[in-house]
C-alpha cells in the first residue's frame, strides 16, 4: 500500500510535467490547428539553452533560466511561428506536419552536433532531500515539481479565463473568423500562443532536467507522452491536458511495476488506441464542430 | 503529352537496367534498397497522396513483411509464398487498423498508426522466442526460380527490379481503375464525393490497406536484401522518413515517391562529406522546401514549368471554380 501511494505520488509528479507539453500542445492546436511534432524536442532545448548560460557564459544558475526563457520565446515561440508556421498554414497540415518532423531533426542533431550526444548533469531545482512518511520515500523534487507545474498551469488557466487578452486568446481559438469580426486582433493572439507554448517547455525543461538529465534525444519520448496525454485528455481543452498527462505518468508509473518493464511503453498506447475508439474526443474534451 | 511520357518511362527503365551494371556491391545494394524503400513510399503514396489520409505505420507494416518472410524463408518455405503471405497479412493488418481509426476520422488515423507503429516495435523487440528480440534474424535465403539463382548482388537487384516494376503496373492499374478515381474525389472533396455517392469511408479503408500491402511487399524484398533484421529497423522513425519519401517527392504524384525515395536515401550519401552535419543540413532543406512549395520536388519542378510557359496557365476564375 505504501509502495503503491509512492508510485501514484512520482507518476502524478512526472504527469505534471507532461501536462506542460501536452497543455502547450494543445494550446497550439487550438489556436492554429498546428499539430506540432517537434514539441518533444520544444521541451529538450531549453535545458541546453540553461547549460549554455551556466557554462559558456559564466551566468549563475537563475539568470540562465532567465536567459534560456528568453531564448525559448525567441526561437520556440517567435521564430517558430514566423518563419515556419505562418508562411505554411495556408498549404494545409500535411507540409506542416512533415516541416515540424524536420524540426525536430534539427534541433536534436543540432544540439548532437554542437553539445554533444553525452547526457549532461543539470543542476537541482529542489533539494535533493527525502522525507521518510510512515514508510513512503517521498522527495521534496516530486513535490515540488508537481507544485510549480499546477501552479504554471492554474496561472494560465486564471490568465485565460479572467483577463481581457486571455479571453481575446480563448475567442481566436474558438473560432477565428468571427473573433476579427468582433475586434480580436488574431495575428497578436496566436503569437501569444505560440510564446506560452515555448514558456510552458522551458518550464518543462528545467523541471524534468535534473531527473532525466540534458540529452540531446530526450524529445523522442517526451514528445509521444505529450500527446498521448493530451488525446486520452481530450484535444481541445486545458484540463483535458492536464487530465491526461497526470493520468499517463501515474499509469507509466504503476505498470513498470505491476504489469512488465518490457511492455511499460505499452500501455499508455494502447489506453491511446482504446481512447480514439470509444471516445475520440478524448476523456474530458467536447467534439468539434465538423467543418466543411 | 502521352507518348512523351511512355518515351521517358523507357528511357527510365532502360536507365534501371544498365544503372549497376559494373558497379561495386555497395552501389548495387544502395540500388536495390532504393527501389524496395520506392515500393514502400508508392503504397504510402496511395493512402497519403491519394487518398489524404496519413499514415505512420508505413515502416511497421514493412516490419511485418520482413519478419513473416523471414520466418517463413527460414522454414524453408518458398519466397513466393512468403512474399504472398506478407502482402496479405499487411492487407488484412491493415484493414483491421484502419476501420475503427476511420470510424473518427481525420488525424486519428495518423495517431493510431503511429501508435500501432511503436507497440510492434515493443513486441518485435520483447518476443525474443519468435523474432529473436533485439538481436534480430540473420541468414534469410535470396530465393531461386526455377534454377535462376538471385544470390548474387546483381541478380538480386534485376530480381528487385522485376517486382518494383509489377508494383509500379498495379499501383497505375489501381490508380486507373474506377477506385483510383475515388481515390482522387475523395481527396479533393469528400463531402461532395460523398454526395456523389461514394462509400467514402470504405473506399478510404480499402487505401489505406492497399498502401499496407505494398509496404508488405518491401518488407519481403528487404528480408532477404539484407539478410539481417532487427526491430529499430521498423521504428516510428523509418515511418517517418517514409513520409518525408512521399512529401519531398511530391504527394499525389505517380513518380513521386520514387523521387523522393531516391533524395531520402542518396542525399545521405552525396552529403557525407558534412560529416555529422548532414542531418541538420538535410532538415533545414525539407523545412525550406516545405514552405516554398509544399508539392514536393515534382510541385516545384511543375510550378517552374508553368512559370517558364506563362501561357499555359488556366484561367484564374476557372480555377477557382474547380475548387467549389
Amino acid at each position: 500500500m505504501v509502495e503503491f501511494l509512492q508510485l501514484i505520488l512520482s507518476g502524478l509528479a512526472a504527469g505534471s510535467i507532461y501536462a506542460l507539453a501536452a497543455v502547450g500542445f494543445t494550446l497550439l492546436w487550438q489556436a492554429s490547428q498546428t499539430i506540432n511534432f517537434a514539441q518533444g524536442e520544444f521541451v529538450m532545448l531549453p535545458a541546453f539553452f540553461v547549460l549554455v548560460g551556466m557554462t559558456v557564459l559564466g551566468m549563475p544558475m537563475w539568470p540562465s533560466v532567465l536567459f534560456a526563457l528568453v531564448l525559448s520565446l525567441l526561437i520556440l515561440g517567435v521564430m517558430f511561428k514566423k518563419l515556419i508556421v505562418e508562411p505554411m498554414l495556408p498549404h494545409g497540415t500535411l507540409p506542416l506536419v512533415i516541416a515540424t518532423i524536420a524540426l525536430g531533426l534539427l534541433m536534436k542533431e543540432s544540439v548532437k552536433e554542437f553539445y554533444g550526444a553525452t547526457a549532461q548533469p543539470f543542476p537541482p531545482v529542489f533539494p535533493q532531500t527525502v522525507y521518510n512518511i510512515a514508510g513512503a520515500s517521498i522527495s521534496v523534487q516530486d513535490l515540488g515539481n508537481l507544485a510549480v507545474s499546477m501552479l504554471a498551469i492554474a496561472g494560465l488557466q486564471l490568465f485565460l479565463n479572467r483577463t481581457r487578452t486571455g479571453r481575446c486568446m480563448q475567442a481566436t481559438a474558438q473560432n477565428p473568423a468571427v473573433a476579427e469580426i468582433l475586434g480580436v486582433n488574431v495575428k497578436r493572439m496566436v503569437m501569444y500562443t505560440f510564446l506560452v507554448n515555448a514558456a510552458l517547455a522551458t518550464v518543462a525543461s528545467v523541471l524534468i532536467s535534473p531527473i532525466y538529465l540534458a540529452k540531446f534525444s530526450n524529445g523522442e519520448t517526451l514528445g509521444l507522452v505529450a500527446f498521448i496525454a493530451a488525446i486520452v485528455g481530450g484535444f481541445n481543452q486545458i484540463r483535458g491536458a492536464l487530465a491526461g498527462g497526470l493520468l499517463i505518468g501515474v499509469i507509466d508509473n504503476l505498470s513498470a511495476v505491476y504489469i512488465s518493464a518490457a511492455y511499460r511503453n505499452a500501455v499508455p498506447l494502447i489506453l491511446l488506441i482504446v481512447i480514439i475508439l470509444v471516445r475520440p474526443q478524448g476523456l474530458l474534451g467536447t467534439s468539434e464542430g465538423r467543418t466543411v | 503529352m502521352i507518348p512523351l511520357r511512355r518515351l521517358l518511362v523507357g528511357i527510365g527503365v532502360a536507365a534501371l537496367i544498365v544503372a549497376p551494371i559494373g558497379q561495386g556491391n555497395y552501389i548495387i545494394y544502395t540500388l536495390s534498397s532504393w527501389l524496395l524503400f520506392s515500393i514502400a513510399a508508392m503504397g504510402l503514396n496511395l493512402t497519403l497522396g491519394y487518398a489524404g489520409q496519413v499514415s505512420l505505420a508505413q515502416a511497421g507494416f514493412m516490419g511485418i513483411g520482413a519478419y513473416v518472410t523471414a520466418l517463413m524463408t527460414l522454414a524453408g518455405i518458398h519466397w513466393l509464398f512468403a512474399a504472398v503471405a506478407s502482402i496479405s497479412a499487411c492487407f488484412l493488418i491493415g484493414l483491421m487498423l484502419g476501420y475503427p481509426a476511420l470510424r473518427v476520422q481525420h488525424h486519428f488515423l495518423a495517431f493510431v498508426t503511429l501508435a500501432f507503429n511503436t507497440l510492434l516495435f515493443l513486441v518485435l523487440r520483447n518476443e525474443e522466442e519468435i523474432t529473436g528480440g533485439s538481436f534480430g534474424l540473420v541468414g534469410m535465403p535470396r530465393p531461386d526460380f526455377f534454377g535462376f539463382s538471385t544470390m548474387k548482388n546483381l541478380q538480386f537487384y534485376y530480381f528487385t527490379l522485376v517486382c518494383f516494376l509489377l508494383a509500379a503496373g498495379v499501383m497505375w492499374w489501381i490508380l486507373r481503375s474506377p477506385w483510383g478515381r475515388a481515390f482522387k474525389a475523395l481527396r479533393e472533396n469528400p463531402i461532395r464525393a460523398e454526395s456523389l455517392g461514394l462509400k467514402i469511408r470504405r473506399q478510404t479503408l480499402l487505401a489505406f490497406a492497399f498502401g499496407s500491402a505494398f509496404a508488405g511487399l518491401a518488407g519481403a524484398l528487404q528480408s532477404p536484401l539484407v539478410q539481417f533484421i532487427e526491430p529499430s529497423s521498423f521504428g516510428l522513425i523509418h515511418s517517418l522518413k517514409l513520409l518525408l519519401m512521399v512529401v519531398v517527392g511530391g504527394a499525389g504524384y505517380f513518380f513521386g515517391p520514387m523521387l523522393g525515395a531516391a533524395v531520402v536515401i542518396l542525399l545521405p550519401e552525396v552529403l557525407r562529406f558534412t560529416e555529422g552535419y548532414y542531418l541538420i543540413i538535410y532538415a533545414v532543406l525539407v523545412i525550406v522546401l516545405m514552405v516554398y512549395s509544399p508539392g514536393g520536388l515534382i510541385g516545384l519542378g511543375r510550378k517552374l514549368y508553368d512559370w517558364m510557359k506563362p501561357g499555359q496557365e488556366a484561367r484564374r476564375d476557372i480555377e477557382q471554380g474547380v475548387q467549389l
